[in-house]
């Protein structure tokens, strides 16, 4: 009995892991926009609705994330490995850009 | 290098081989000098060089740009220092300038502290009248507003901060095109700040000499890095009549130049660091160089221009 119970045990916890394993899979790689050379890498990036997106500058240039239609709160100026995390809503299209180099612009797409 | 122009696909005496080879990395500042509606430029290097005073002039002038008070990497991990260099060069200057201008990005994140660091080491210029611009550095996140408050406050700029006014009969016209910019577009100066132009110039004389002074470029130097302003054309058109038009800039932080009839057009050096001449890196961000190679681009860039001519003279040279 006390076998078998540890085997669901270890069944059960094989299970958890697999799931905390995929998380982490997703955490690692989480919704992450990278800053780097003047330009939003990805520059196109799918999310689920509810889910974060978080941007980070590896310029030495600061830059700032702006919404074009004012989908989200705008950043202020992020300075060489600063972060900026926003929690997306609705599902649809989100164009955003850097208001201190407006050249660069990118693209969230919000599926449900 | 060859100064023979093979490609002159704009037919304005500028290939893009002679465009690069113009322009010049030069360090501190430059003097303008206005003599009869001309003006020339010689760096403040070379004036103290040479230790002579100025010509007989009816007006000068120096351009500072781009100081990047609070950048601290490896380009120039001591920015405040070479601003200082900057004004010490001026200070030495046998004929002082009658003024500065200062064409943005005093500071590197728009923060109080960079430009009371800024204000600090100014106090130590001799000269004491400065007009500025902001860059899109000193603007970044209230709008402009603490930079209005400290360096437009006197000049009392319309709308985002726009102004003009006169000097020994030179009308200089002061523009704001780091605002309100727009996604996938340039520097912008905005249908407000255009009206307002028109308005400021219509009643002049076309003799009278006009200098505008912008942060980022009024010409398309390189739109791929966002080094232009979307609806500069457009001013440039209400200047058109004008005799002698000076247009001078700063954001690219390297010397280039183009004269187009008579509108000429100057970007200035910084004092805090070098960014890549257009289209030769991934990225316009900040360009480094050996600590010894920094001092090194702190050169010469003596230009000169002749009302009537079509092209700058341009010569370059380092201080080593």
């Amino acid at each position: 009995m006390a076998a078998l119970l540890s085997g669901i045990v270890f069944f059960n916890l094989s299970l958890f892991a697999l799931g905390g394993e995929m998380k982490n899979a997703d955490s690692t790689k989480p919704n992450r926009i990278e800053i780097k050379d003047f330009a939003f890498n990805p520059q196109t990036l799918t999310v689920k609705s509810g889910e974060k997106v978080t941007w980070i500058n590896r310029d030495e240039e600061p830059h700032t994330i702006v919404s074009v239609e004012k989908q989200f709160k705008k950043s202020t100026a992020l300075d060489t490995d600063q972060e900026f995390t926003i929690t997306v809503g609705a599902p649809g299209t989100y164009s955003y850009f850097c208001s201190v180099h407006p050249k660069m612009t990118g693209t969230i797409v919000v599926e449900k | 290098m060859s100064d023979y122009i093979s490609h002159d696909h704009e037919h304005d005496g500028i290939d893009r081989r002679g465009f690069l080879h113009c322009m010049a990395w030069a360090g501190t500042g430059l003097l303008w000098t206005i003599s009869g509606g001309v003006l020339a430029s010689r760096t403040l290097a070379q004036i103290a060089k040479a230790g002579e005073p100025l010509p007989a002039t009816d007006l000068s002038f120096l351009q500072i740009s781009d100081s990047h008070i609070g950048f601290s990497k490896e380009a120039n991990k001591d920015v405040t220092a070479t601003f200082k260099i900057a004004l010490d060069r001026i200070n030495a200057m046998p004929t002082p300038p009658s003024f500065l201008i200062h064409t943005g990005d005093i500071s590197q994140l728009s923060k109080p502290e960079e430009f009371d660091t800024f204000d600090e080491v100014l106090k130590s210029c001799r000269t004491k009248d400065v007009f500025y611009v902001p860059g899109e550095h000193d603007v970044l996140n209230d709008g402009g507003k603490l930079y209005r408050e400290r360096y437009l406050k006197s000049v009392e700029g319309k709308g985002s901060g726009w102004y003009s006014f006169n000097k020994n009969g030179v009308h200089f016209i002061a523009l704001v095109n780091v605002l309100d910019l727009q996604a996938g577009g340039l520097g912008q100066l905005g249908d407000e700040q255009l009206e307002w132009l028109e308005a400021d110039v219509k009643d002049l004389g076309s003799s009278t000499p006009i200098v505008v002074f912008a942060h980022i470029p009024l010409w398309a130097v390189y739109p791929q890095w966002g080094w232009g302003t979307s609806d500069s054309e457009r001013a440039l058109g209400y200047l058109k009549r004008f005799g002698s038009v000076t247009v001078l800039n700063g954001h690219i932080h390297q010397v280039l130049q183009k004269v187009e009839g008579n509108v000429t057009f100057h970007t200035a050096m910084s004092t805090a660091f070098p960014q890549p001449a257009p289209g030769t890196a991934p990225s316009p961000g900040p360009m480094k160089v050996p600590a010894e190679k920094l001092r090194s681009m702190l050169g010469l860039t003596n230009v000169q221009y002749l009302q009537g001519k079509s092209s700058l003279a341009v010569v370059d040279s380092n201080l080593s």
